[in-house]
Formats: C-alpha cells, sequence, structure tokens
C-alpha cells in the first residue's frame, strides 16, 4: 500500500514513536501467543513424566530425554497393538504420495480444457465441479462407505487414495483454471496455428510455464490429505488408518497411565510433514490458502 | 521453396480429434462428479426419508427422521453449540485478522517472520491443534497449573470438563488456529489497494484513523465477505477438532452437528437420523455458499 | 501465396450476431486491412480466416481450396498476434523452429529457414534470448519471424503494432510494408488505426457492429466514401458534417452555408449529387474534408468550384505543417486546416474558401451517401 502508513511523515513526533512502539509491542505479544503451544509441545514431548507431573506447562525440560519421542515412534499403544505411530505415518505418506500426484495431473488436464478448450456447456460443467467443492462431506459419507465396500476397496489404503483423488479433483481442477485463464489465449492460438495439437500444447507450451501453479497444488493436496481424519477415521480402520486418526486414538486411549509426553511427541510427528512443506515453501502454501480458501 | 509437410493438408480429422479430446480429459471427472457427489447426494437425501438403522432400507417413509431429529435434545445442542462456536469464531478471527493485518501493514521490519508465525497454525491438523490445546487445557496439569504455580492458588480453570463451557475451548483452539489465515486474507486485501486513493485522502487531509475508517477498511468488503464464508464453511464441516479436544464431551455438551452426524450414522448404527442430519447440513452450507459462489462468479470475469 | 475469398460469412456467438454477411475478395499478393473502432468484429472475422473460431455460415477459400471446416494448422496460414504469443519457456529460435518441428520438416531445412529469417528481420542475435529478455519492438519481430519462417500462403496480422510506442510504430508499420513488398505474400491485417490502414492496404474492408461498410482501395474510401461512418473514421482530423435545409434560390436548389454574421453563401446542388431535385426542401448533410477548406486566395477567384465565406474564428490548433482552424458553419462546428502563415487569431475574421469539388452528401436519416 506503500507510503501512507503510520510510519509516514516526516515529523517524527514522540507519539508516533510510542505509536510504532505499541504496536511492536502487540505484535510480539500476539506472536508468542501463536508460537507457545508449539513450546509446550517440544518442551513436554521432552520432559520425563516425572517431569512433567512436578513441573509446568511452560518450565523447561529438567534434562531433554527422547524416550517419549521413540516410545511415540514404535512402541506406545494404539487400540490393542503397541507398535508406535510410524506404520500409520506411512500409510499416511502412502496415502498421500498417490493422491496428490494423481488429483494435481487431472486437475491439471481439465484446468486446461476448461480454461482453454472451452466447448459449449463446458463453464456448466464447471459450475457443476465447483459445486462439489462446497458440499459437507457428511453427506457423502454414508454412500461413499457402501460404495467401498460394494468394489473391495473397504477400509483399504487404495480405498481412501481415491476418495481422496475424487474429492479432491474439484479444488485442482479450479487451481489450474484459474492459472491457465491467466495465460493469454492467443499463446494456444499460436501454437494452434504452428500446428500443435491438444496434447501437444499442453505438453510443449502449458505443462512448462505452471510450475509454480503445480507447486501451490501440491502443497495444497498434501497439506489436505496428511492433515484429514474425517475420511481416515470412516474409511480405514485398525492396520490402514492414517497418522492424523492413530494420533487421535493414541491420545484417547484410556488405559493405562496418561503419557502427555508421549502424545505430545506422537502430535509433532504427525505435523512435521505438513510444518516442513510450510516452512520450506511458505510463499507457496499462502498462495494456496488464498486460492483455495473456498474449502472449508 | 514451399516448406511442407507430407500431412499438411490432411483432411478434417485432426479438427474433430482436437474437439473430442477435451471433452473425453473431462469425462473421468464428469462421471466422477455426477456419481460421488450428485448421486451420493441423493442416495443420502433417500436414506433420509427411510426409516434405516444398522442397514440401509430404501421404503420411503416420510419426514420421520426429521421429525425424529428436531424432536432430539442432542441434535438441539450441537445446533446451539455450533452456533455459538460459529459467531464467536467468525467474530473473533475476523477481528483479530484485521488488526493484526493492520499491524503487520505498517511497514514492520519484522513482517516476514511475524507473518510466518500467525500462519503456522493452518499448517497442522485440526487433530494436532486439538491435542495440543487439550493438554495446555487439562484441568490438573495445564494453565490452571501453571497459575496456581505462579502464585494464583485459587485460580481455577476447568473448561475442557464443564459441560456449560466446553464448546470455549473448540472456540479458543479454532482461533487459534485460523486467526492467521484470516490475516493473510485482509494483508492480501491491503496490498491490494489503489494507493492513489489513500494519497487523493492525505491530500484531502484526512488523518490516519479516517482513512483507515473511512477508506481502507469499507473497501476490504468483499474481502470481509469471503472471510465470513470461508470461516462459517469451516464452521459447519468442524469435526476433527471437537473430535480430538473434547470428543464432544463431557457427555454430549459439546457436539456439533458434524460430530453429531458421524456419531448416529457410524457408532451407533442409526443410518436413517445420520443421513437426515447431514442433510440439514448441507442445506445449511447451501443457503451459504450460493449467494456467495453466485457473487464470485458474477465478479469473475473470465473471458 | 494465394487468394483470399470470403463469401457471405455470418458469425453468432449465442443470439448474438457479431458478422453480419461479409463478403471480401482478394487477389494473391495483395495486401487487405480490416479497420474498424472496437467491436466491429474485425478480430472475429480474422480468427475465422485463421480457424480460431468456426464459422456459423458462409464459405472462406484460399486460392481455391475451401477452408471453410479446416483446421488452422492445415490452412497454411501464419498470425502474428496483438500480444505477439510467443511461448515463453522457449528461445527465439525455438520459438521460430517450433512450428516447422510440429509440421516435421527436416532438420537442417529447419535450420536454414531460421537462419534466413533471422537475417531478413536482424534478429540473429536475439536467437539465444527468452521472450522475457527481449523489449517490446524485438518481441514484435520474433512474432513475425516465426510466422515469416512458415512461409505460409496467407499471413495474418491481429493488431500487432497496437502495443508498441508511437514511434516504434511508425518504424514498425514501414518495415511490415516493406516485407510485404519482398515476400509478396497476400496479408490480412486488422487494426483499429485509420492512419495503419491507410498507409498499409492495398484494399481496406470498413467495418462496423458486424457489417462491411465499405471495402476498396484506401483512396477510394478516402475520396468516395459510401457512409457517414466511413467518410468519419478515414482521415485525420475527421470530415465535417455539416446539415443544412436546400432551399431554392435564383430558380435553382442549394445547399446553404451560414456563417452565423450575416455571411452566407449557396452551393449549387448540380454540383454536389446527379438527380437535385430529389432533394427539394430537404434537410441534407454536406461532407466536407477539412483540407478542403482552405484561405480564400486570390487564385480561387476564377475557380468555379470554390466558394467563399467570412467566418468568425472561434480556435486555432497549430499541429506544426498546418493550423486547424475552427468555426461555426449552420451553428456545427467546422474544422478548417490552414496554411499557418494564413491562419488568423481566434476572435477575428477570415475569408475561407470551399472546395465544392470533393464535397459530398449524406443522408442524415440512414446516413448513406447521396449521389
Amino acid at each position: 500500500m506503500g507510503n501512507y502508513s503510520l510510519s509516514q511523515g516526516n515529523h517524527k513526533s514522540v507519539a508516533m514513536i510510542f505509536f510504532r512502539t505499541a504496536i511492536y509491542v502487540i505484535l510480539i505479544i500476539t506472536a508468542i501467543y501463536f508460537l507457545i503451544p508449539l513450546l509446550i509441545m517440544i518442551f513436554t514431548s521432552l520432559k520425563s513424566m516425572d517431569d512433567i507431573r512436578t513441573g509446568n506447562l511452560i518450565s523447561l525440560p529438567r534434562e531433554i530425554s527422547f524416550d517419549a519421542w521413540k516410545s511415540a515412534w514404535d512402541s506406545s499403544c494404539i487400540g490393542v497393538t503397541c507398535e508406535g505411530i510410524k506404520g500409520y505415518f506411512w500409510n499416511s505418506m502412502k496415502i498421500t504420495v498417490p493422491a496428490v500426484l494423481i488429483s494435481t495431473f487431472i486437475g491439471a488436464a481439465n484446468g486446461y480444457v476448461f480454461s482453454k478448450w472451452k466447448f459449449r456447456g463446458s463453464e456448466v460443467l464447471f459450475s457443476i465441479l465447483l459445486l462439489g467443492c462446497f458440499i459437507p462431506f457428511q453427506i457423502i459419507l454414508l454412500p461413499m462407505a457402501k460404495m467401498l465396500g460394494t468394489i473391495g476397496l473397504a477400509q483399504t489404503i487404495q480405498g481412501l487414495i481415491l476418495v481422496h483423488i475424487i474429492y479432491g479433483l474439484a479444488f485442482t481442477t479450479l487451481f489450474f483454471r484459474n492459472f491457465y485463464v491467466t495465460i493469454p489465449q492467443d499463446l494456444v492460438n499460436a501454437a494452434k496455428i504452428d500446428g500443435a495439437g491438444f496434447f501437444r500444447i499442453f505438453f510443449k507450451i502449458m505443462l512448462p510455464v505452471s510450475i509454480p501453479i503445480f507447486v501451490v497444488c501440491i502443497i495444497w493436496q498434501t497439506t489436505q490429505i496428511w492433515n484429514d481424519f474425517l475420511f481416515g477415521v470412516v474409511f480405514s480402520s485398525g492396520e490402514t488408518q492414517p497418522v492424523t486418526v492413530a494420533l487421535n486414538n493414541l491420545v484417547n486411549t484410556s488405559t493405562g497411565v496418561k503419557k502427555y509426553n508421549v502424545d505430545m511427541a506422537a502430535a509433532i510427528i504427525a505435523a512435521l510433514p505438513t510444518l516442513a512443506v510450510y516452512i520450506i515453501a511458505g510463499k507457496y502454501f499462502l498462495r494456496g490458502l488464498t486460492a483455495g480458501s473456498v474449502k472449508g | 521453396m514451399k516448406l511442407q509437410s507430407p500431412g499438411n493438408f490432411r483432411n478434417t480429422t485432426s479438427y474433430i480429434s482436437d474437439r473430442l479430446l477435451p471433452k473425453l480429459v473431462l469425462a473421468p471427472t464428469f462421471v466422477s462428479t455426477i456419481l460421488f457427489v450428485y448421486s451420493f447426494i441423493l442416495w443420502t437425501a433417500w436414506i433420509s426419508f427411510t426409516k434405516s438403522k444398522m442397514l440401509p432400507r430404501y421404503e420411503l417413509e416420510g419426514l420421520v427422521q426429521y421429525i425424529k431429529l428436531f424432536a432430539n435434545d442432542r441434535w438441539w445442542v450441537a445446533s446451539k453449540n455450533l452456533l455459538i462456536f460459529g459467531s464467536l469464531f467468525i467474530t473473533i478471527c475476523t477481528i483479530l485478522g484485521l488488526l493484526l493485518a493492520i499491524f503487520l501493514d505498517q511497514k514492520i521490519r519484522i513482517e516476514g517472520a511475524l507473518r510466518t508465525i500467525f500462519l503456522y497454525p493452518m499448517a497442522l491438523s485440526f487433530i494436532v491443534t486439538g491435542t495440543v490445546w487439550k493438554w495446555i487445557l487439562n484441568p490438573s496439569h495445564g494453565v490452571e497449573k501453571l497459575m496456581q504455580d505462579m502464585g494464583f492458588s485459587s485460580f481455577h480453570f476447568d473448561w475442557l470438563v464443564n459441560s456449560d463451557m466446553a464448546i470455549y475451548t473448540v472456540v479458543i483452539a479454532g482461533v487459534w488456529q485460523s486467526t492467521g489465515f484470516v490475516m493473510a486474507l485482509f494483508l492480501a486485501g491491503l496490498r491490494g489497494i489503489d494507493d492513489s486513493i489513500i494519497k487523493a485522502a492525505q491530500i484531502d487531509g484526512a488523518s490516519l484513523p479516517r482513512i483507515y475508517t473511512r477508506i481502507i477498511i469499507p473497501s476490504l468488503r468483499p474481502v470481509f465477505f469471503s472471510t465470513v464464508m470461508i470461516l462459517s464453511h469451516i464452521a459447519i464441516k468442524s469435526f476433527d477438532l471437537v473430535v480430538a479436544l473434547t470428543g464432544g464431551g463431557p457427555g454430549y455438551s459439546s457436539d456439533v452437528p458434524a460430530t453429531f452426524m458421524y456419531s448416529f450414522a457410524f457408532t451407533r448404527g442409526r443410518l436413517g437420523m445420520g443421513a437426515a442430519s447431514s442433510m440439514v447440513m448441507f442445506g445449511a452450507v447451501l443457503a451459504i455458499i450460493i449467494p456467495y459462489l453466485y457473487s464470485e462468479l458474477r465478479s469473475r470475469d473470465n473471458g | 501465396m494465394a487468394s483470399l475469398t470470403i463469401e457471405n460469412v455470418k458469425k453468432q456467438f449465442g443470439t448474438v450476431e457479431v458478422l453480419k454477411d461479409i463478403s471480401i475478395d482478394i487477389a494473391h499478393g495483395e495486401f487487405l486491412v480490416l479497420v474498424g473502432p472496437s467491436g466491429c468484429g474485425k478480430s472475429t472475422l480474422l480468427n475465422l480466416i485463421a480457424g480460431l473460431e468456426t464459422i456459423s455460415s458462409g464459405t472462406i477459400k484460399i486460392g481455391d481450396r475451401d477452408v471453410t471446416s479446416i483446421a488452422p494448422k492445415d490452412r497454411d496460414i501464419a498470425m502474428v498476434f496483438q500480444s505477439y504469443a510467443l511461448y515463453p519457456n522457449m528461445n527465439v529460435r525455438k520459438n521460430i523452429s517450433f512450428g516447422l518441428e510440429t509440421r516435421k520438416i527436416p532438420k537442417p531445412q529447419i535450420e536454414q529457414q531460421v537462419t534466413k529469417v533471422a537475417a531478413m528481420l536482424q534478429i540473429e542475435s536475439l536467437l539465444d534470448r527468452k521472450p522475457a529478455q527481449l523489449s517490446g519492438g524485438q518481441r514484435q519481430r520474433v512474432a513475425m519471424g516465426r510466422a515469416l519462417a512458415r512461409d505460409p500462403s496467407i499471413f495474418l496480422f491481429d493488431e500487432p503494432l497496437s502495443n508498441l510506442d508511437a514511434k516504434l510504430r511508425v518504424e514498425m508499420r514501414a518495415e511490415i510494408k516493406m516485407l510485404h513488398q519482398k515476400v509478396g505474400t497476400t496479408i490480412v491485417y486488422v487494426t483499429h488505426d485509420q492512419i495503419e490502414a491507410m498507409t498499409l492496404a492495398d484494399r481496406i474492408a470498413i467495418m462496423k457492429d458486424g457489417v462491411l461498410e465499405q471495402f476498396g482501395m484506401p483512396r477510394e474510401i478516402y475520396n468516395n466514401p459510401a457512409s457517414m461512418f466511413v467518410a468519419g473514421f478515414i482521415g485525420s482530423p475527421s470530415m465535417n458534417f455539416i446539415s443544412g435545409e436546400i432551399i431554392e434560390h435564383d430558380g435553382e436548389l442549394q445547399f446553404p452555408l451560414d456563417a452565423q454574421n450575416g455571411e452566407r453563401c449557396h452551393m449549387p446542388l448540380k454540383d454536389l449529387c446527379v438527380n437535385p431535385h430529389t432533394l427539394a426542401k430537404r434537410t441534407v448533410v454536406l461532407g466536407i474534408r477539412p483540407e478542403q477548406i482552405s484561405a480564400f486566395s486570390s487564385t480561387d477567384q476564377g475557380n468555379s468550384s470554390v466558394y467563399k465565406l467570412t467566418c468568425p474564428v472561434q480556435i486555432t490548433e497549430p499541429t506544426g505543417p498546418d493550423t486547424l482552424v475552427f468555426v461555426q458553419i449552420n451553428n456545427q462546428k467546422t474544422t478548417c486546416r490552414i496554411h499557418p502563415d494564413k491562419a488568423v487569431l481566434p476572435g477575428e475574421s477570415m475569408a475561407l474558401g470551399f472546395d465544392l469539388s470533393k464535397a459530398i452528401l449524406f443522408d442524415p436519416k440512414t446516413e448513406k451517401r447521396i449521389h
């Protein structure tokens, strides 16, 4: 917004300095508020249970111990098995990677058609598809469970991949369509006149310029699918559950002594992939968030 | 001299294939949308008019499930909770997000770092958020103990296990998770405002607060609009956060429609009731989203 | 090289008819300019020729091939776009060769062609750059190079100069004309700029609201516009339109010019049209170009087609070579193009000579020319 902010003006009065200091103070306090849960998570995960009982939320660990992490990873009890969340972590990987790649690629092709190869009725089709972004998924849970049972994919990783692809398509299509409409139609026309057909234009002209939107879309889909709980809890069980479901089961397992340090370590492990994505590619993450913000 | 490839003057087959291919590419998505979205909605609607229990039954029985649903105390608790959660969540997120965006827009030196901090909760799953807040709000080891350790020995904070207050803990965690996102939306809106309008107001002698209240904030109207739409959409669909934080409890005091639906459809074997509740949720979402979509599609000229 | 025949072409978008029965025919090697205000359908017509949009009815022939329902790539055309539409991910060389590669032309021939075109357009030094690294003028050249490399039967240009600044535009205009003379290929060129149309075209097609208003050679269109729209569109400053009621005076029908200061003159209708008696008592519009109104001089005395009228000058606009002088005639603003030395100051009166030899009459209702 340029040069009208509070710092503006050559008259740096006392009031102005006070004002700016106040803003900094407010912002920093808010930042601390936002950071504290993360710090608490990390501190708690590094404490022993004794340390937790005697200390309090924000007390530093007396002695740093990775036992909770180890236990969370491969020996804590979830339901009846006591093998930690590692299996579920890999489940999430096995679900996320193919679902993200497939839904992104189909979305790219769809977006390409909706923006550059419009035909009679394609706009209507797009609206029909778009409405799929907005449905509360509760409404498709029952028939989907039945359908997965019918095709033999109930409670399987493949079933979850399929579900994530199907309900991710509307968003990936929307991403790519909105990106491709900003690419001039003339570029496609020029290629048509140069003799290129549908696929040649897609692979030679459109894909090479789509890297930014691919990053945005992949990050968005990764976050969505990795963090999903609803589909995971409804369409999988036991061995095939994703890490979010396992984490929730771990935390809510009521048998035995509550091990808060293990809970926190497990929570961090479950959050690590998406946090890493956010830290590495924050710019694209934000772009995806604003672009895909239609999704609840 | 003429450059001609052997196939240069082919017949019209390539023209036809270029007309057919786009439709072929869309076909799988189209079929899956019709099947997995629209016909599934119809299926659920159908079931909501039957007396399905554990297994789906297809004989229509009229509005019996809806009548039972609206006579169900738990449903009304869930609806009331959604109203409380939704309105507080939306209001607080919007106000906080807007304030943070305005403050961050004052040429703050550490803007990048602050933005990163405000926004990172958005990368977490609601399950993780719920888990950590459940620990922070834990009545024996959490904030209560912290305050008591700090000398406030009479401090009590038991919202998580208090059936009157449990829904407010969901608000706390929800606000923590989503405010950064609202800030990002508003910041983008602020950065998009035409400089010259503000310069003109300055030349007209308007003070800074006046510029904000009279020019900048009103011109963010579309951002307000989409923020509220998105947040209410999140609120209606909120499920994970409640499950992880309170599990809907104590009892069913912090249930929301999404957990209600899950519980009736999948753990209590009341398919018809579950279907009816999801239809009501669907109706609520439509009521919010259709005006939003309408204005979005109208304003977005797609050339 | 090929001729181009457009027969009864119509185009509808939904219920909106954007092209209404257009027929244009040019010989091979001719330079056709489609000109008109925005929304007149000229770009749509170009896209129909290119095959980028489908025709609603009518036929388009290139040479004697009916291309109406043939894909763009099989029409043997090349196109230069307003936005240049260079492929951003490819360097200049690839941009130029892409079309040839797609057509599976042998490699050595492609290289030869790229070299030849680059030399012709003096872009050899740019061949390894990406479009983003080029200036507007350079992009323009590359876009032309891409079209030239294909050596098509027809070149299509879609407002190719409108994104350039004024000076570059004039330069590139001259270059396009030279290029046309060198390669001699048929060209269809769309523009909204009447000067481009006049300077480049062998034939101009002026369009308005999807209708072909007039099709002809530039001079013909300038001197004999078929309608008030054409007359006003071509030529700058625009032709003056002075409406007046025909009166009978000295036994003949005359068109009156009234300078609003008591000065009047009357022009005999028989010098302006073929059948003056059909116009008795009607209101008509006299079209006269600014350069046909000049300072009345002694040499005009004996010229029977020049009429003298002394008018008070309202404003003057010196443009350098001429001074535009604005006066009120029949209560309507009228522009006159005067030699700068002859112009008087605003407020003063000036004797103007109206040269009737090229003046024309229009029907104010149909806006068509009265012959």
